[in-house]
């Protein structure tokens, strides 16, 4: 017999998710890993001879190339050896300031800093991102991708998406081959909804490169670097290869964060025994010595890992703080699913929505779920009304701001209508009028007329054959009559020549004004001090068409 | 059809069923059975394998634990069903098959694009015990693909078959529609964790100085 209390509890949602007891031999643990090196570091004429237990004969490249590129040497053995726990107050503490504390952090070791936040609360984590987060301004990013690749879809989405406030958005692919077709989309779309939206496309990465190259987008993310150096080959990698990348990026003037996240080692089978957070520590790391500007982590793509052992949505947290103690701009994750339970989500999420980072979700699904090719977000377009309420109940900017159904319409007719006409223009396959006419009022794929995927997918390479770049989607813009578009699109790439956004945490505001860590730092010090909501921002969260107002009765 | 088919298509159904209507206690994924089933496949590596000459042969490349330490798929597809049904998507197209297993990476996109290298049409097929595959050809990157099928439990036998009649049309020159890739945003949280845990096992037995062999596949 069954108790029936129990048979309720176990068709909870919650209960339709994955758990697993902690391994650590395999590293199937989130943080304060039994197997974690102790801290240590011994600088010998300027170089680095022992590095958290090893000495230099012993390392590993990751080893080697954390040793003589991502920690600051001057402070190092003295910060070593303070007190993790006093250095974790320091973190905490309002009445030190982040600059300082960046100085310290910087001079950690990957498991000195592991060990600095595995003495604090998810409280105390969220008080010192508060602090730590580099941008002044904490904004949002968001996903714009669909089941069947349908390019219409996604410049519509896109475009709704920056009228709803996100400062970055990235698409993806389901056929790798529609990757030009959706960069172009996108781009087209969020520069229809609010000039200087950044765009990417997540694929394969010689073609999100070239894509970079091309002027179809304009920053790149999906950059990955990992813990271990078996993890590092199976993908015929080495941080060396990814700095070389990261460099490649820059010359053309792009912007570009690397990616990363725990669990990923342990998922791909060689974790070396070693905690997730540990291993994602030496990623941080690695980003740090490759020069890269930002990171994006949070686990990301393998939060169902740390989210099956115990303290898992802790360490996600830690890896965040890392990242920004680090002094990167950080792109906290918060997108992929990892449960069935609502209230595990949004617990989930509050770590990063209350004291507010970089980019709160990288990102959050424009679309709804079932056509979200990241394989699901945390949070999507069904959610949109409940992120806006809750941002308005507790007074935080999460990014997000109300929108109207008028405008919304327009603005995704616009953009389907201009990416008919660079289709048009650029001699690539038709967009019907009854496609844009769908995509206007569509709520996702399901609502889109099927497209001839072959024929997309030839007319896409002939395009990449003939060298089309930015600046021929520009033109047809033009020559379709759109040229508020064609200037937007046109001011994006402007920006690859002047370079200001490759700064840390960079966003562009509508008149293409950079807004970074550089000219816009955060200042925390406590109450009434780092970012505030002004008065008229305020009165734009608070202006939800849900609310009925007193007069009106 | 006989009595025997027709109950293997039963079989099948029944177990689509289940893993459709999944309501497993926490942890354990719907359809896998905990027990190791026992599988018609005998797999036998015959030396280093060769790069194939015949244009009209899709090779299948195997991770280190396929039909051998482990027999199903994460949704409990039995590994000896999972070839069959790719086989017969490539005979469909009229197209030969070998099969080979690396030792070297159990990333299945590295897997596919050696098989492809090795095959003599320039596709390949790679596949992971969890189920995750990849169609490559020999002139793409590594990590690029024709087409990635990247979760396994939403991987069924009808798409298997699928995979091997689009790779068999790869080979001939054509253009075919890709396999419709689907999504389900609840796969992450219910086998993520499970991934991981059979990623380890594929990867424990892995030998980094052993050459990718070629297999002898024959079925009990």
């Amino acid at each position: 017999m069954r108790s029936k209390r129990f048979e309720a509890l176990d068709a909870r949602p919650v209960n339709q998710d994955g758990y697993v007891t902690e391994w650590s031999e395999v590293g199937l643990i989130a943080m304060n890993g039994p197997n974690d090196p102790k801290p240590s570091i011994r600088v010998e004429g300027g170089k680095v001879v022992e590095l958290d237990g090893k000495q230099r004969a012993d390392f590993d490249m990751i080893d080697s190339f954390i040793a003589d590129y991502a920690i600051r040497l001057d402070n190092a053995e003295a910060v070593c050896k303070m007190d993790s726990l006093e250095l974790a107050r320091k973190l905490v503490d309002i009445n030190v300031p982040r600059s300082e504390v960046v100085k310290l952090t910087t001079s950690m070791t990957p498991a000195k800093i592991t060990e600095v936040v595995g003495k604090m609360t998810v409280l105390e984590m969220m008080m010192a991102v508060a602090k730590m987060r580099a941008r002044l301004t904490p904004a949002n990013q968001c996903h714009v991708t669909n089941l069947k690749d349908n390019p219409v879809q996604i410049a519509a989405d896109a475009a709704e998406a920056s009228l709803r406030g996100f400062a970055e958005e990235e698409t993806t692919v389901g056929i790798g081959r529609y990757a030009p077709f959706n960069a172009m989309a996108i781009m087209v779309g969020a520069q229809v909804g609010r000039p200087g939206i950044l765009t990417q496309c997540a694929v394969e990465e010689a073609t999100e490169l070239n894509l970079g190259m091309r002027g179809f987008t304009a920053y790149a993310e999906t950059v990955s670097v990992y813990g271990t150096e078996a993890v590092f080959m199976d993908g015929d990698d080495t941080p060396w290869s990814k700095a070389f990348l990261a460099s490649c990026y820059a010359s053309r003037g792009l912007k570009m964060r690397f990616t990363s996240g725990t669990g990923s080692e342990v998922q791909m089978g060689y974790a070396e025994g070693k905690s997730m957070l540990y291993l994602e520590a030496r990623c941080i790391y690695i980003t740090k010595g490759a020069g890269s500007q930002g990171i994006q982590n949070g686990s990301v793509s393998c939060v169902g890992v740390p989210a099956a052992v115990p303290g898992g949505i802790r360490a996600i947290l830690a890896e965040n703080l890392i990242a920004m103690a680090l002094d990167l701009e950080c792109a906290s994750s918060n997108d992929q699913t990892f449960t069935h339970s609502d209230l595990r989500r949004v617990a989930r999420s509050l770590m990063q929505f209350v004291p507010g980072t970089d980019f709160i979700c990288s990102g959050y699904s424009a679309t709804p779920n079932y056509d979200n090719m990241f394989a699901g977000s945390n949070w999507d377009a069904d959610d949109y009304d409940d992120w806006l309420i809750i941002q308005r109940d507790l007074k935080i900017d999460g990014g997000l701001v109300p929108v109207l159904e008028v405008d919304v319409v327009a603005a995704r007719n616009k953009a389907a209508r201009a990416l008919q006409a660079v289709f048009k223009n650029l001699g690539l396959t038709e967009i019907t009028d009854a496609e844009v006419e769908a995509a206007t009022y569509a709520r996702g794929s399901q609502d889109m007329p099927a497209r001839n995927v072959v024929e997309d997918l030839k007319s896409a390479e002939d395009m990449m054959k003939r060298g089309t770049t930015g600046v021929d989607i520009a033109k047809a813009l033009i020559k379709g009559g759109f040229e508020d578009v064609a200037d937007a699109v046109f001011g994006m790439l402007k920006q690859r020549v002047a370079g200001d956004y490759l700064h840390t945490s960079a966003i562009l505001t509508r008149n293409f004004e950079v807004i970074s860590a550089v000219n816009q730092p955060n200042d925390y010090r406590g109450p009434m001090t780092g970012y505030q909501i002004s008065d008229e921002k305020w009165a734009i969260l608070q202006d939800i068409r849900q609310a009925i107002s007193p007069e009106s009765i | 059809m006989d009595e025997k088919t027709l109950k293997n298509i039963i079989e099948e159904v029944m177990k689509e069923m289940a893993v459709v209507g999944a309501t497993a206690p926490a942890g354990k994924p719907a359809g896998r059975s905990a027990e190791t089933p026992s599988t018609s496949l005998v797999i036998t590596e015959t030396g280093t394998a060769a790069r194939g000459t015949n244009p009209r042969e899709i090779v299948i490349g195997l991770a280190a634990a396929f039909g051998g330490r482990q027999t199903q798929t994460i949704i409990g597809l039995p590994h000896d069903q999972v070839v069959k049904e790719i086989c017969a998507g490539i005979e469909e197209e009229g197209l030969s098959y070998r099969f080979i297993r690396l030792f070297r990476t159990a990333d299945v996109g590295f897997i596919a694009h050696e098989a492809a290298k090795l095959s003599g049409s320039g596709i390949g097929i790679g596949i992971q015990s969890r189920g995750t595959t990849v169609i490559h050809q020999k002139d793409l990157p590594p990590l690029s693909n024709l087409e990635l099928f990247s979760q396994s439990p939403l991987i069924d036998l009808e798409t298997f078959r699928a995979i091997g009649k689009n790779a068999a049309k790869y080979a001939k020159g054509e253009s075919p529609s890709p396999v419709p890739v689907r999504n389900d945003q609840m796969a992450r949280p219910k086998y993520q964790a499970i991934a991981a845990l059979l990623h380890i096992k594929e990867t424990q037995l892995l030998d980094p100085n052993k050459k990718t062999q070629e297999l002898r596949v024959e079925y009990r």
